[in-house]
């Protein structure tokens, strides 16, 4: 089964849960003044869920006639041969904002950021380490200053023992 | 409309709009020319300092001088690289780069830079001209109509997504919308669908939701594939020689007369957009030149670089029609741009005339001031701003990801918004794997909001569903969204039969 149908039928399930959600579980905190309403909390999203679960199930069986199937272009993506891709790399960048998002409250911003600029050129395969060091550390630089100095946003830019 | 205009002036001509536009021109120009970003990553990326700047008159400024530089720095990249930027400026590339190739990257440049100068500026003429008569109509409509005109609105961008794709589109559209139903709705101030985290109570922060739609997938694509981007085969990044003959001039100006006109129509239309109208710009070019010319084009033909450039600088101006009349974005920028004006406390549609004129007005003067700057500022410049293309892809990502994340982290100064924007960007790379476009998916979460309301302003007022048959107007717009959606694939159908030999019915 091709990827697009597979993501049909996930997104079936997700109407499903949201529909079960919105019919039976979100009209039971209904004040009684509001049942007299002739729309509820709930109209909409019950309408949602069905005309999800019909259309998920048009592409899920491929009601829709298709074009004939495209030639790939050579900076398309074809999903089948992901491996012949950095897919590692890509990976590892997802992985370093993930961290990157847990450690920009406890590390601060400039040590934070200062790593992440320089650890991404390191995954992406530089090697010229001073350089590397000097273009993240003059960036993340440059990047507070606008944003705590004009912008006016606070950024916490140490880490959390050297005070606010 | 003499008083609005001159409302306009004095507020586009103070010092700080006018270094907005200038700003935004230039910052639009430098990463619209970037491989890979289009005009909608790069406006996620912006929002947040639109924001901070506080003047809504002065963010929107801001973003529309960076939609239409990024739109200018897109054709600069498909010029001299064969590397559009933006789906709008593939076009550009059949005869921009051939032209390159011969050693005329400068007159190309400055050929382009004309006609989306023409193009912008006769489209903001007729911008001037349609927009005040359109919202003078769009005043008598009634939140049943709103509601169905979103309907349409939503129907458009999916029937428009193109043949076998349309129920995918449709779905995206579905999914833009349950999303939008998370946490705490102002018609019922009760909170759904929060699975009792604190972090969903305020909903899905829509800059999160556009940086994970748009650029998270955008450099996904950049780390995969690194032959996307740099696709050109060396291309010559010598310009010289800006000027083009009074010959070439001549040959030009009809073409860049029909395509303005045909470009801005082509860009009021919901779904449709910039890139529709440059291809199709190109397309009528092609068959309204003459036997000779049409051997030019693909070659390097003036008027097939023309067509295109017109045509998409045309219709962005024109896709900006519905968003200040009507208050419904036609395509993902402007519902981006929606987005970022609500945040801002102004809600456009019909009243935004006759509520904040300087608003709707210094908007539509800066964008002729904006045209101006492109034309003389960023040409002169374009050598030097060309540079930029010569960053190494290992210097470029991290930046790239970087700002995606500081985006989203300053418009909400929360660190788990950032998690989300990682695990939404991740579904949204899937998505493109699958071929599903996401566009749609952004303007129903942004629409969805409004949709809802009017629905339940409308079901409120007539008890029920009766709205649909008591107000006409309202029956005739649903119907033609139901047409738009169903036409496609039953013509598809249809062809296909007929392919077979069974054609029905003719």
């Amino acid at each position: 089964m091709a990827l697009d149908r597979w993501i049909a039928l996930i997104f079936i399930t997700f109407c499903c849960v949201y529909g079960y959600l919105a019919f039976f579980t979100m009209d039971q905190l209904l004040p009684p003044f509001m049942q007299r309403n002739p729309v509820w909390p709930s109209t909409f999203p019950k309408v949602l869920s069905v005309l999800g679960i019909i259309v998920g199930l048009v592409v899920l069986f491929g009601l829709e006639s298709h074009s004939a199937e495209k030639e790939p272009s050579a900076t398309d993506i074809n999903y089948r041969r992901l491996h012949d891709y950095k897919l590692g790399q890509a990976l590892m960048l997802l992985g370093l904002m993930v961290a990157y998002a847990l450690m920009l409250r406890p590390a601060g911003f400039l040590l934070s950021t200062t790593v992440f600029l320089f650890a991404g050129s390191a995954v992406l395969g530089e090697r010229k380490w001073l350089r590397m060091l000097l273009v993240a550390g003059i960036a993340t630089g440059c990047v507070w200053y606008l944003v705590q100095e004009v912008l006016g946003i606070f950024l916490r830019p140490f880490p959390f023992f050297m005070g606010t | 409309m003499l008083e609005g205009i001159m409302i306009g002036l004095t507020a586009a001509f103070s010092l700080q709009n006018l270094l907005m536009v200038v700003a935004g021109c230039l910052i639009g120009t430098f990463i619209g020319m970037l491989p890979g970003l289009g005009p909608m990553s790069i406006i996620a990326i912006m929002i947040p300092v639109a924001i901070t700047l506080g003047d809504p008159a002065a963010a929107l400024i801001l973003l529309a001088g960076v939609y239409y530089g990024a739109i200018f720095g897109g054709s600069t990249s498909s010029i001299l690289l064969n590397a559009p930027g933006v789906a709008g400026t593939v076009a550009t590339s059949f005869d921009g780069y051939p032209m390159a190739q011969k050693g005329q990257a400068g007159k190309a440049l400055t050929i382009a830079a004309v006609a989306s100068f023409a193009g912008g500026t006769i489209g903001a003429i007729l911008l001037m001209v349609f927009a005040p008569a359109l919202s003078t109509v769009a005043l008598l409509f009634h939140s049943a109509e709103y509601f169905a005109l979103m309907v349409v609105g939503l129907s458009a961008i999916a029937a428009f997504a193109g043949t076998g794709q349309v129920a995918k589109a449709l779905m995206m559209t579905m999914l833009g919308l349950m999303l939008a139903t998370v946490g705490e709705g102002a018609l019922f101030s009760m909170p759904r669908f929060t699975l009792g985290l604190m972090d969903l109570q305020s909903g899905i922060s829509f800059i999160t939701l556009a940086m994970a739609m748009f650029a998270l997938p955008e450099a996904m694509f950049l780390v995969l594939n690194p032959a996307r981007g740099t696709n050109g085969e060396g291309g010559s990044n010598k310009i010289t020689g800006l000027r083009f003959s009074r010959a070439e001039g001549r040959a030009m100006m009809p073409v860049i007369g029909r395509q303005s006109v045909q470009g801005f129509f082509i860009g009021v239309l919901p779904g449709a957009g910039a890139t529709i109208a440059s291809f199709l710009g190109y397309a009528v070019e092609r068959n309204l030149a003459s036997p000779e010319e049409q051997k030019e084009f693909g070659k390097g033909s003036v008027k097939g670089l023309a067509a295109p450039e017109t045509a998409n600088n045309a219709a962005c101006t024109g896709s900006f029609v519905p968003l200040l009349t009507l208050g419904i974005p036609g395509s993902g920028t402007t519902a981006i741009l929606l987005g970022a004006l609500i945040a801002l406390n102004v809600t456009p549609g019909p009243r935004l005339m006759t509520d904040t004129p300087e608003i709707f007005w210094a908007v539509i003067i800066s964008m002729f001031i904006g045209n101006l700057v492109l034309l003389i500022l960023n040409l002169p410049l374009i050598p030097y701003i060309a540079k930029i293309l010569t960053i190494p892809r290992e210097y470029l990502i991290p930046f790239i990801l970087f700002f995606t994340l500081m985006g989203a982290y300053i418009g909400q100064n929360n660190a788990t918004e950032l998690l989300i924007l990682v695990g939404l960007g991740v579904v949204a790379t899937i998505l493109r794997f699958a071929d599903y476009p996401l566009a749609p998916l952004l303007i129903g979460f942004i629409l969805g909001t409004m949709l809802e309301d009017n629905f339940s302003r409308s079901m409120q007022l007539y008890q029920g569903v009766g709205f649909v048959l008591e107000r006409p107007m309202t029956l005739a717009l649903l119907v033609m969204a139901l047409l738009l959606v169903l036409l496609p694939s039953y013509r598809a159908r249809r062809a296909r039969k007929r392919a077979e030999g069974v054609a029905d019915g003719d």
